[in-house]
């Protein structure tokens, strides 16, 4: 062994590590004693410890679940429900604030006095009001404003709006895979329509309207399979059955419960001013002197917005939106204030309260929702790469 | 080198020290008890409550509370600490209530708190006995013409509070009865009665002396009833944390001195007077008689305390549950004595 190897070594690289590896096995030390106090906490007071009860029946139902469950399916099922319910109320979240968001930030700028006053305060009103108060508002509100089952509101006589629920038509589909296949067709056969136009752009610089033939792809190719391909598609219309003499209730159809509307309209409307501000830095984050340069080349209004303005000010704008779609996610844990069935009233709510199991329970819920942020910061990341500038 | 070994001397001291704290944390129960230690160095008894259901444990506007389960809480202070009021509430949720409890938080929980075998002993908890005999209802709008859970149909929607023993036996019921519905759970029983007051649900349901005491927030009670059918058995009682035999019996006993009490006709006004009674049962009540409160670390007067400054059952009964409008019958929470089922092991 060389001692004077092993100095150098010391000197250079491991001086460095050392620290590093002490602080990590600190840390494990940590967790270690956390662990083991809670152990031993719950063996004086003769709680156990393990996961076994997620394989026991439940035995509570849900309102609202998006795959087949009751209470004879299992906790885990129980858990599974309240994630996809999570997911749902966050995905329809994230979509209309965005929308909205993009539209109040565009609007923000507008030339047009009343229109960018309008903006300004719908701003300024929705991201000064706590979360919770805008979704009891929407909630409460929505439901003393909303109508009886018996009176509904109509819309043609194929949808309902009452204070149970928005009944809206089932799509009752034969071959329902051969129509999913035509539209991931047509997915693909845009794809090499985009390549071969952008070759023919930069070969010949002759321009192909690649815009209207893709949509025609997306509706013609689908539209043919019911002509041909022997889909079908009928609807099933909400019925109103009577249960006694004043209670009424819609069956059949499909039925969005008042609490997902609520949830989803509170965090997509609060949300959706921080993402508007965004917007508006983002756009006025790009010089003048671009948009300047852009027209004396003779680009469109349209094409300065699209081939210069957006592409710059996406860069900025990503990076704080993926923020405000990380908040929606974890914001919608609000759901268990008006009973809308996530994974923190179905899960660490009330299959807490039925088997005891706090800390495990409260670890998978804490783990989950790291895991949510983690893949939506992921896919993000990826985005804001792609939008970047590269560098030639 | 040399660092390396300052490193595993670190790490070994640091988990050694760990360890150490580790097994200094718990103590089982013994003779001793801890939390009747900690609660008479403390100067009040840490006790959880709902966050407000008249009749059992409510708020007033000046932060006052009151109620049967209250009076558990009053009880144990009286006998621990000498003054009924010595006692520290903390208002908690379905949710929270047991976690509150096994931490150390609360040291006595009396929150209508339904006794099952699960609660009992699988998660910490010991019960220490039954304060009220209460059963699962229904409340429904008096102009539906549902007058019995029979009129019930597929599609009807429920609304209740999640983390209750509520949720599951809704859900047997419906089963039993091959009825599909839909459960509407909320976590705090305000919103319940928002919701099912806008109209949301169709029926309201939890115990029946809950469905009695939350009519009274309705916009307007007098449209809206409760079934005649009770669709289950809710044993309430207080709880304390398993481990601490001494504590558990102090709850116990003190629960059942005032249930004792009403039996022998021993009242907050005439306790002191029968010091000198001929029947030794009502000696031993108030002190005059045998040792008992010894057992538990406590002087002889505990029992008298607890009735003079608190009551026996029967007052704390009138009180908070019959002359509020509640429940004016008393029911199954009468005396053994009366037709009830209120029957204490004898105190001596």
């Amino acid at each position: 062994m060389n001692f004077k190897n092993l100095k150098f070594n010391l000197s250079n690289k491991n001086k460095d590590l050392i620290p590093q590896i002490l602080t990590v096995v600190f840390l494990i030390l940590i967790v270690i004693y956390f662990t083991i106090n809670a152990q031993s906490n719950m063996g004086n007071r003769g709680i156990s410890f393990g996961f076994g009860f997620l394989s026991q029946e439940s035995s509570f139902d849900i309102t609202f679940s998006l795959i087949d469950y009751d209470g004879s399916h299992t906790y885990a099922r129980a858990f599974l429900v309240g994630l996809l319910n999570t997911i749902l109320v966050s995905a329809i979240g994230i979509f209309f604030a965005t929308i909205l968001g993009v539209t109040i930030g565009i609007a923000r700028l507008s030339q047009n006095y009343l229109v960018a006053k309008s903006a300004e305060w719908y701003v300024e009103i929705f991201r000064n009001i706590p979360l919770i108060l805008q979704i009891f508002f929407w909630y409460f509100a929505a439901l003393r404003a909303l109508p009886l089952t018996v009176d509904s509101i109509n819309f043609y006589d194929i949808s309902f709006l009452n204070v149970k629920g928005w009944y809206v038509p089932k799509f009752v589909w034969t071959n329902f895979s051969i129509f999913i296949y035509s539209i991931i067709f047509a997915f693909i056969l845009i794809y090499f329509l985009a390549k071969y136009a952008q070759k023919q752009r930069d070969k010949f610089g002759k321009q192909i309207p690649t815009l209207y033939i893709s949509i025609l792809l997306i509706i013609g190719l689908p539209f043919l399979t019911f002509l041909i391909g022997g889909v079908s598609l009928t609807f099933e219309i909400p019925e109103l059955t009577q249960l006694s003499k004043t209670v009424y209730v819609y069956r059949g159809g499909v039925s969005i419960i008042p609490e997902l509307i609520s949830l989803a309209l509170a965090l997509s409307m609060y949300t959706a001013t921080f993402i508007a501000e965004n917007v508006r830095a983002g756009i006025l984050g790009v010089s003048k002197g671009q948009k300047e340069a852009a027209a004396s080349i003779g680009l469109t209004k349209g094409q300065i917005l699209k081939l210069v303005v957006m592409p710059q000010a996406l860069r900025i704008i990503i990076p704080p939106t993926t923020n405000q779609y990380l908040n929606l996610t974890k914001n919608s844990s609000l759901a268990a204030a008006i009973a809308y069935p996530d994974i923190v009233l179905v899960f660490a709510g009330t299959a807490l309260m039925q088997t005891g199991r706090a800390i495990e329970i409260i670890s998978i819920t804490m783990l989950t929702y790291l895991s949510l942020s983690l893949s939506i910061s992921v896919f993000m990341n990826w985005y804001n790469k792609k939008m970047a500038i590269k560098e030639k | 080198m040399i660092k390396s070994i300052k490193t595993w001397i670190l790490v070994g001291f640091a988990s050694l020290l760990l360890v150490a704290c580790g097994q200094g944390g718990g103590g089982a129960g013994s003779k001793k008890s801890k939390t009747l230690d900690n609660t008479k160095k403390a100067g009040f008894v840490k006790c959880g409550v709902s966050q407000g259901l008249p009749g059992f444990s409510n708020a007033d506007e000046a932060g006052n509370w009151t109620g049967i389960d209250v009076d558990v809480c009053r009880a144990v202070a009286a006998a621990v600490l000498g003054d009924a009021d010595k006692v520290k509430y903390t208002p908690l949720s379905a949710k929270e209530r047991f976690t509150a409890l096994t931490s150390g938080e609360i040291d006595v929980l009396a929150r209508n708190t339904t006794w099952t075998l699960s609660r009992d002993a699988d998660i910490g908890l010991t019960f220490v006995g039954v304060n009220f005999y209460d059963g699962q209802g229904f409340m429904v709008r008096k102009a539906s013409g549902i007058n019995s859970v029979n009129d019930f149909r597929d599609g009807i929607s429920a609304c209740t509070n999640t983390g209750t023993t509520t949720e599951l036996n809704m859900r047997d019921f419906f089963n039993s009865k091959n009825i599909k519905y839909e459960p509407i759970a909320f976590e705090k029983a305000d919103e319940v009665v928002q919701a099912y007051d806008a109209g949301r649900c169709d029926t309201y349901t939890t115990d029946k002396s809950g469905l009695a005491a939350q009519r009274t927030k309705l916009s307007n009670p007098d449209e809206h009833k409760v079934l005649p059918e009770t669709i289950s058995k809710e044993p309430l009682g207080p709880v304390v944390r398993q481990g601490d035999s001494v504590w558990e019996d102090i709850v116990r006993w003190s629960l059942n001195t005032m249930i004792e009490a009403e039996e022998y006709g021993v009242n907050s006004s005439n306790a002191s007077s029968l010091k000198d009674s001929d029947n030794p049962a009502i000696k031993r009540l108030v002190g005059a008689e045998g040792e008992l409160g010894a057992a538990f670390g406590l002087d002889n007067d505990w029992s008298l305390r607890i009735i003079e400054q608190v009551g026996n059952y029967g007052e704390s009964y009138k009180k908070h549950i019959a002359d509020t409008g509640i429940l004016p019958n008393r029911g199954p929470n009468e005396l053994w004595t009366k037709g009830g089922i209120l029957y204490v092991p004898p105190a001596r």
